[in-house]
């Protein structure tokens, strides 16, 4: 299942890059691409583990840059 | 600019100001040490603290961390004017980044600005504001001038031209009336629209278009990729050189602590990835936005990296090089005029609905007077014989192939069309002439063909399910390398297989269709490009690169926004690179100091900055 999510204010290229590599080493997560310039989170889960990933995501994008807002579009 | 960054700009404005002041009275009186100490603060007083959180939640190597090091290590050996430095020109840096990236994606969202927030929905003759998803198939809306069409459909009353800019990159605008499709996403210039809703919110162009533009940046480039991983080898790899900088001369060699930390703080301050990791992304971007400016739409920016090394272009013929559609293309008139000849086409087709009889009649023009037409005689895979009364006189018309000619024993003079199709035209058993039809090349074509070859395109190939004859006719006349004939479209992926196998090392293969029965084709190519892609479901989703407009001239386009903003990337890449390790170098030997360290960091990334925004700005050339 896709899932998207919007991180509202990311700033930092490097970063974006770091929660990325994150996101893609979570259990249950098939691919992941976060574009710096869009702000965007695409993500391709396992449909049973959405809530768990978006939760253990929302946490590392947090701690990797805690100023971007975590919104999830769809 | 947003409030962040006005506050910002006061920051840095009261710091360069208690900045300046220390400079002043530095090594006048011990007091310097205040101004200083306001402008570290003004500008950089969250850094630190920043360093302290990112350092809790277990992220080392941050930027925030890495300067809050290198100036507190300054302001320990003594060297204040520096510690300062780094930071008010650190922010400034940040400052000009943010600036820059929020620029460049607020730009591109203007440019793509088609998401309609409503529809004016027509409920019992009365108007209501909805969302657009809750407008369903065979709803009635009404579009005043100056809205966005918001959903497709066709217009059911009323006229009015249409501003599809923003989708066709066409800044002419489109007529339409009653009758006619018309697309979500468009803009109503004049006239008050009633149109009859065909697709759901969802299903919709507007809603394609959007879902294409917006995960355009999740594909992306191999130079994206190297360089997010290069940022994670280089920063600690500095960092630990640093370390060792430090520690090692005065430890090994009894070397001075100081010299040694200092340059080991230059090494810091190098050490951020972010002007390289920025840079990048912020260049491919601006690639796309370029392209989607001319109604071309990329997947990623990995095709953008893919078309700057095209080296085949394979066309499918019909409907991409060729309109579909068939037209009147030459007329040859034994005695009399050409029109007359085309008039009494047009009338002994008069009854005929055949698509060739359709574009006789399409290309006389006129209204045909019904009472002009006496007895018809049809026969089927002949042609039609037809007593006309023409000025006054009856007159025995027969139009029809060559058979009916044969049939009526009329000697026909040979002059057969490879390309479309021929119709002769006699009097009683006298020959009149003939009138050829055939499928018409696109306008653009041979433009699109040149600036392909002269954009450094080695091998331009046309396949089609069309006869090899008038294949390679067709080939022939635009100057084409290599035309196959007479494919399935299951053979039309074999060729591509075969011409991927023979394309040389480190070129790449597209493949140009309408996105009609050639999904397999468009997803086997190195790059498959749909053209015409409005209205085509099923080429937005097969295709890697939509062309909105039927110009395949946009081919050439997409090739030099690719080189160019490969060619960004590179300069970007190799300019960051390159500086930092001189930088680093020149600092180790104790040439530099942290003054070119701070340039090896905020200068770089304020270059590539403005570097990279350049690649938003492409114009076609004429």
């Amino acid at each position: 299942m896709k899932k998207i999510v919007k991180l509202e204010g990311l700033c930092c290229a490097n970063c974006a890059a770091k929660i990325e590599e994150g996101v893609k080493k979570l259990s249950g997560v098939e691919s992941a691409s976060l574009s710096f310039m869009t702000q965007r989170l695409t993500m391709e889960v396992q449909e049973d583990k959405t809530d768990e990933i978006l939760e253990a995501a929302r946490k590392l994008a947090n701690k990797i840059e805690p100023e971007a807002e975590f919104k999830v579009v769809r | 600019m947003t409030k962040k960054q006005k506050k910002m700009i006061i920051r840095l404005l009261i710091s360069a100001l208690f900045f300046a002041i220390g400079m002043l009275f530095e090594g006048r009186t011990s007091w310097y040490l205040v101004p200083f100490i306001i402008s570290y603060l003004a500008a950089g007083y969250d850094v630190p603290l920043r360093a302290v959180r990112s350092m809790k939640n277990g992220q080392v190597f941050d930027e925030n961390f890495l300067m809050t090091i290198a100036t507190f290590g300054a302001i320990a050996i003594g060297a204040m004017e520096e510690a300062v430095g780094v930071m008010l020109f650190y922010q400034i840096g940040e400052l000009f980044n943010d600036y820059a990236v929020n620029k460049s994606r607020k730009s591109i969202t203007e440019l793509m600005d088609i998401n309609p927030e409503y529809a004016n929905l027509l409920r019992d003759g009365k108007e209501e504001k909805v969302d657009p998803y809750e407008v369903e198939v065979g709803d009635t809306i009404v579009v005043k001038p100056g809205e966005k069409v918001p959903l497709d459909g066709v217009v059911i009353k009323g006229a009015s031209e249409l501003d599809t800019k923003a989708l066709t990159g066409e800044s002419m605008p489109a007529e339409v009336k009653e009758g006619n499709d018309i697309i979500s996403g468009s803009i109503n210039l004049n006239g008050v629209l009633e149109i009859q809703v065909t697709k759901l919110f969802d299903d919709s162009t507007v809603a394609k278009i959007l879902e294409l533009v917006e995960n355009a940046s999740s594909r992306k480039a191999k130079a994206e990729t190297f360089i997010t991983r290069f940022a994670r080898v280089y920063t600690p790899a500095v960092v630990v050189l640093a370390l060792l900088l430090a520690v090692i001369p005065p430890l090994l060699f009894g070397g001075n602590w100081n010299t040694w930390i200092y340059r080991a703080l230059s090494f810091l301050v190098v050490s951020c990835p972010c002007a390289l990791v920025i840079s990048v992304p912020l260049s491919f971007f601006g690639g796309l936005g370029a392209a989607s400016s001319h109604g071309i739409l990329l997947k990623g920016s990995n095709y953008l990296e893919s078309m700057a090394s095209l080296g085949t272009v394979v066309f499918d013929k019909t409907g991409t090089l060729t309109t579909g559609k068939f037209k009147v293309t030459d007329i040859e008139a034994v005695t009399g005029s050409k029109e007359e000849l085309l008039k009494l086409a047009a009338y002994g087709e008069y009854h005929s609905n055949h698509p060739i009889a359709l574009s006789v009649k399409e290309a006389y023009g006129e209204p045909l007077d019904k009472t002009m037409i006496g007895h018809v005689e049809e026969t089927a895979g002949f042609g039609i014989r037809s007593e006309l009364f023409l000025d006054g006189e009856t007159r025995e018309i027969s139009v029809g192939n060559m058979r009916l000619m044969e049939q009526l024993s009329i000697s026909v003079p040979e002059n057969q069309s490879v390309i479309g199709t021929t119709l002769y035209v006699s009097e009683g058993t006298t020959y009149l002439g003939s009138i050829t039809i055939s499928d018409t090349v696109r306008e653009d074509v041979p433009i699109a063909l040149k600036g392909l070859k002269r954009a450094g395109v080695k091998k331009l190939v046309m396949l089609t399910g069309d006869k090899p004859e008038v294949g390679q006719a067709v080939g022939k006349a635009l100057g084409l390398d290599e035309v196959h004939g007479g494919l399935l479209p299951g053979d039309k992926v074999h060729k591509v297989e075969e011409l991927l196998k023979n394309q040389p090392e480190g070129t790449m293969l597209a493949f140009v269709g309408d996105g009609i029965n050639d999904a397999p084709v468009l997803a086997r190519a190195d790059v498959g490009i749909a053209m015409g892609g409005i209205g085509s479901d099923a080429a937005v989703e097969a295709a890697d690169i939509v062309i909105m407009t039927d110009e395949p001239s946009k081919l050439t386009d997409i090739i030099l926004i690719a080189r160019k903003t490969m060619k960004i990337v590179k300069q970007n890449i190799a300019f960051a690179i390159g500086v930092k390790v001189v930088i680093l170098i020149l600092s180790a030997m104790g040439i530099a100091t942290m003054w070119a360290a701070v340039f090896g960091d905020v200068g770089v990334s304020v270059l590539a900055i403005l570097n990279a925004v350049r690649a938003l700005k492409y114009k076609i050339k004429d």
